[in-house]
């Protein structure tokens, strides 16, 4: 044990990608760009919808894979995304990208509705507040007028980019793409730095975290409404692809399925859950012909990964 | 609100709200003894009231659609489902017992999902009628009916929960549970066998949720797999309200969520369309104000 | 002025009287212990301090400002730090990671500022990385640094917390028994590195602490407690001597 010599040189920051990585993160996304060129639409759209739930699922990582809280009502920060474009485009004459910077300070706002007065409690009470939450959502875009009750809003405005409008299914294909770059991004970003870090400590060890001086609940809080801006996003876009929404794609079974893809590839680390999603949005295809066997399927599957490999199919190397 | 309207939500409540302490009762027991939340018990009930459904058409041929054939129905109900508790905990949450929270709330409601789903495949989403005839004969109190039935399946509840609560304050076991809930680590010590206590638990808190499930089956006239969804919510916010892991509040919870339910659907800009936001909106102010419920203690986390 | 100063402070658990109107002050710079038998309410008093415990009366002052009732963060934030009896890292994260955390309340960067990659953000954290390499030389364990903290030996666990704890910059550590489960070498080191702190860092020291040997030899000032009760305070040759503490304390364990 050395006390005088100092040995601090070597403290450099991590990169964002690590080297042996790298080339494998750009041989996929060379993969990702050049898909619709060689498939067919049916291809391209099932593609489509698994970057639609890489978004959710990195999103919903950040609450459950990172600060370790259970949101069992991810989907209604989803509708609240979808609800906000369509009813100020097709309501209220918005631009498309007017509706985007709305959407996420709603998505803000119910984060801290929801939020506040349960994250200082123990975390499974957030797990059932957040179940009530998201079936509270859809009774209420089932039952206002102005999210169109039962059968939803229609008519919801396409988006243009310097002038191109985006209508094909290759367009939101590459729309989603990029979302999902970003998402993969800001997830990076976020979780080598100071707050993301902050994270892992109070899901590893609460009080430890808050002797050390961090301030657990507003930790929680950010973790909640960061995942949550990121699903109002994803909604956002996801509304301009249909054109028409309805409360029926906003169920529990689809905060399920999002929960599913970030435990399914390893919760907390952003290649296991882009797996994962991916998984996810495959597997209605694959179950195509299974019918009413279809949420035993996936029950299934969650509840063997919990019970055989509770760090995911793509685990973290360092544990 | 006429007296007749107010009487008419008072009986509407407490049935309601019987069938929301029983469950409560089940999950608030397996809260106190392994401080994990349940999730499959609503599906539990579920399980319940279809289990009843099966033994109460095999028996109606014999015994007929009364009162007899109800019985029967509960009481095997009550038996399977308590063991199909036992075998849940064994298999789904046993293994958890020493993974992080996280995992284990994931793991319940992995297991509350594969009843669910399994209860869809085997009957392809179709609701099923429970056809009883226990008849509507009853007393008439200013204009409301109030029929035998309603009285007794109270009263059931009422018995069923004071049982329990003897069997916890009187028996060994009943000791062994609250010792167990206190502290696991010094139990085991103390030689309590805590494995066979949990088992225990979820056997009683299965049971009384089968109750519960054969009960309302019998009373709404109706059976589907989705049943379990909505009541599992409603009868945490039950125990919420009464204050979670205690006997008498889960009780009080149930029957004053029944209560709210009534006269908040029944006010003239509430409607009946709302009445789940109601009752979310009821759970949120009490986490926020009072999150130890009526009746809960508050604990001190030790650190 | 005293650094830490606790006036009748008092805690229940239902109707146990875990501590009975406790007073007593460290003075700034200062080695101070709490000693007393298992039970006495020592990591109780400790959870009080912290912020983890809520006292149900008096007070406790740091450096002039009243603490009592503030959450553990900000208690921490004002320059109280502590380390836990029974080790509470960061197992699965790193060495230098777990150093890094005490650092979180000495910067301010938050979400977007990462996101955009401002560059005072990343200025700042070259400076925690930095901070937290210089806790982790400090106490002698810099060669481990990427390595998880689940994985360190039981003795090098402990440094790390004190590294942690040291890493936040406080005017006072409180040490929770931090010579439990190790061996004499291994005590000796710790002796030698909580007069360092005190000496090269001028952060003071209040240590909980069974080992009687240990404790006797150094600090300056001990507080004896039993039943939730101070019983003795005052030098270590005084409380040495003292019949009460021999009765309630020495006259027990050998």
């Amino acid at each position: 044990m050395s006390d005088g010599a100092s040995t601090l040189s070597a403290a450099p920051q991590p990169p964002l990608v690590r080297r042996s990585f790298l080339l494998w993160a750009l041989a996929a996304l060379a993969c990702a760009l050049a898909l619709p060129h060689f498939a067919n639409a049916y291809v391209t759209e099932v593609a489509t919808t698994a970057l639609l739930y890489v978004v959710l699922c990195l999103g919903l990582n950040i609450v459950v894979g990172y600060a370790g809280l259970l949101d069992l009502g991810y989907a209604a920060f989803f509708a609240v995304g979808a609800y906000t474009t369509g009813i100020l485009t097709s309501e209220f004459g918005f631009n498309f990208w007017l509706t985007i910077p709305v959407a996420m300070a709603a998505a803000c706002l119910a984060g801290i509705i929801i939020g506040a007065p349960t994250l200082r409690l123990r975390s499974d009470y957030l797990a059932i507040v957040t179940l009530g939450f998201g079936e509270i959502v859809r009774i209420i875009a089932r039952n206002l007028d102005i999210t169109g009750g039962a059968s939803g809003l229609v008519g919801i405005e396409r988006p243009e980019i310097l002038g191109f409008k985006l209508m094909q299914v290759q367009h939101f294909y590459y729309a989603f793409l990029a979302l999902a770059l970003l998402a993969v991004f800001v997830c990076l970003s976020v979780e080598r730095s100071r707050m993301g870090r902050a994270w892992f400590y109070v899901r590893y060890d609460e009080d430890a975290a808050a002797g050390i001086g961090i301030n657990r609940v507003s930790a929680k809080l950010q973790a909640y409404m960061m995942g949550a801006v990121i699903a109002s996003v994803a909604g956002c876009l996801y509304a301009a692809k249909m054109t028409a929404i309805s409360p029926e794609s906003f169920t529990f079974n689809q905060s399920l399925l999002i929960l599913l893809g970030v435990v399914l590839g390893g919760m907390g680390r952003i290649p296991g859950v882009v797996l994962g999603a991916i998984l996810v949005a495959l597997l209605p295809e694959v179950l195509r012909g299974a019918g009413t066997y279809r949420p035993l399927v996936t029950a299934v599957a969650l509840l063997a990964i919990m019970l055989f490999r509770p760090n995911g199919l793509w685990p973290d190397k360092r544990g | 609100m006429t007296l007749d309207l107010v009487i008419q939500q008072l009986v509407n409540g407490l049935i309601v709200g019987s069938f929301y302490a029983l469950i409560a009762l089940g999950y608030s027991m397996v809260f106190g003894v392994i401080k994990l939340l349940n999730f499959a018990h609503g599906d539990i009930y579920m399980s319940g009231a279809f289990v009843g459904l099966i033994v109460f058409s095999f028996v109606g041929v014999w015994v007929g659609n009364g009162w007899l054939g109800v019985v029967c129905a509960l009481l095997v109900s009550m038996l399977a489902v308590g063991l199909l508790g036992v075998v849940i905990e064994r298999f789904a949450y046993r293994p958890m017992r020493n993974a992080p929270r996280l995992s284990i709330l994931i793991t319940a409601l992995g297991a509350s999902m594969v009843l669910n789903g399994s209860a869809l495949a085997l009957t392809g989403g179709r609701h099923f009628a429970f056809n009883t005839d226990l008849g509507f004969a009853g007393l008439d109190v200013s204009a409301v009916h109030i029929t035998y039935t309603q009285i007794v399946l109270v009263a059931a509840s009422i018995l069923l929960m004071a049982g329990m609560q003897a069997f916890v304050s009187r028996t060994m076991y009943g000791k062994a549970m609250r010792a167990v809930s206190i502290d696991m680590g010094a139990s085991r010590l103390m030689g309590i066998d805590v494995d066979r206590v949990i088992a225990l638990t979820f056997f009683m808190g299965s049971a009384l949720a089968a109750g519960g499930g054969v009960m309302a089956g019998a009373y709404y006239g109706s059976v589907h797999f989705f049943m379990g969804f909505i009541m599992g919510l409603k009868a945490f916010t039950a125990a919420v309200i009464g204050g979670i892991g205690s006997v008498p509040g889960a009780m009080l919870g149930g029957l004053l969520l029944g209560l709210l339910e009534a006269y908040g659907s029944s006010l003239p800009f509430v409607g009946s369309e709302w009445r789940d936001v109601f009752v979310f909106g009821a759970l949120i102010l009490f986490l926020v104000f009072k999150p130890t419920g009526l009746l809960g203690r508050s604990v001190v986390e030790r650190v | 002025m005293a650094l830490l100063e606790v006036r009748d402070l008092r805690l229940s658990f239902g109707g146990l009287k875990v501590l009975q109107d406790i007073s007593f002050s460290v003075e700034k710079g200062a080695i101070n212990s709490l000693i007393g038998p298992n039970g006495a309410g020592k990591t109780s008093l400790f959870n009080c301090l912290t912020g983890f415990y809520k006292p149900k009366g008096g007070s406790i002052r740091l450096g002039g400002r009243p603490i009592t009732g503030l959450p553990p963060h900000r208690i921490t934030a004002l320059g109280l730090a502590r380390t836990f009896q029974n080790i509470r890292l960061f197992k699965e994260m790193s060495v230098l990671e777990n150093a890094m955390s005490g650092q979180h309340c000495r910067s301010r960067h938050g979400i977007v500022s990462a996101i955009l990659h401002l560059p005072s953000q990343r200025r700042e954290e070259d400076r925690i990385r930095a901070a937290g390499m210089r806790w982790l030389d400090f106490v002698g364990i810099a060669e481990h640094a990427h390595r998880l903290a689940g994985g360190l030996s039981y003795g090098d666990q402990r440094r790390l917390e004190l590294a942690r704890a040291l890493a936040s910059t406080p005017e006072i550590i409180l040490l929770d028994e931090p010579a439990a489960g190790l061996n004499e070498r291994e005590k000796l080191d710790l002796v030698h590195l909580i007069r360092r702190i005190r000496d090269e860092t001028g952060v003071t020291v209040l240590l909980i602490e069974h080992d009687m040997g240990l404790v006797m030899q150094v600090s300056e000032k001990i507080v004896v407690f039993d039943y939730g009760q101070k019983i003795a305070d005052g030098t270590p040759e005084a409380v040495r001597a003292d019949p009460k503490v021999i009765e309630a304390y020495l006259g027990t364990e050998d």
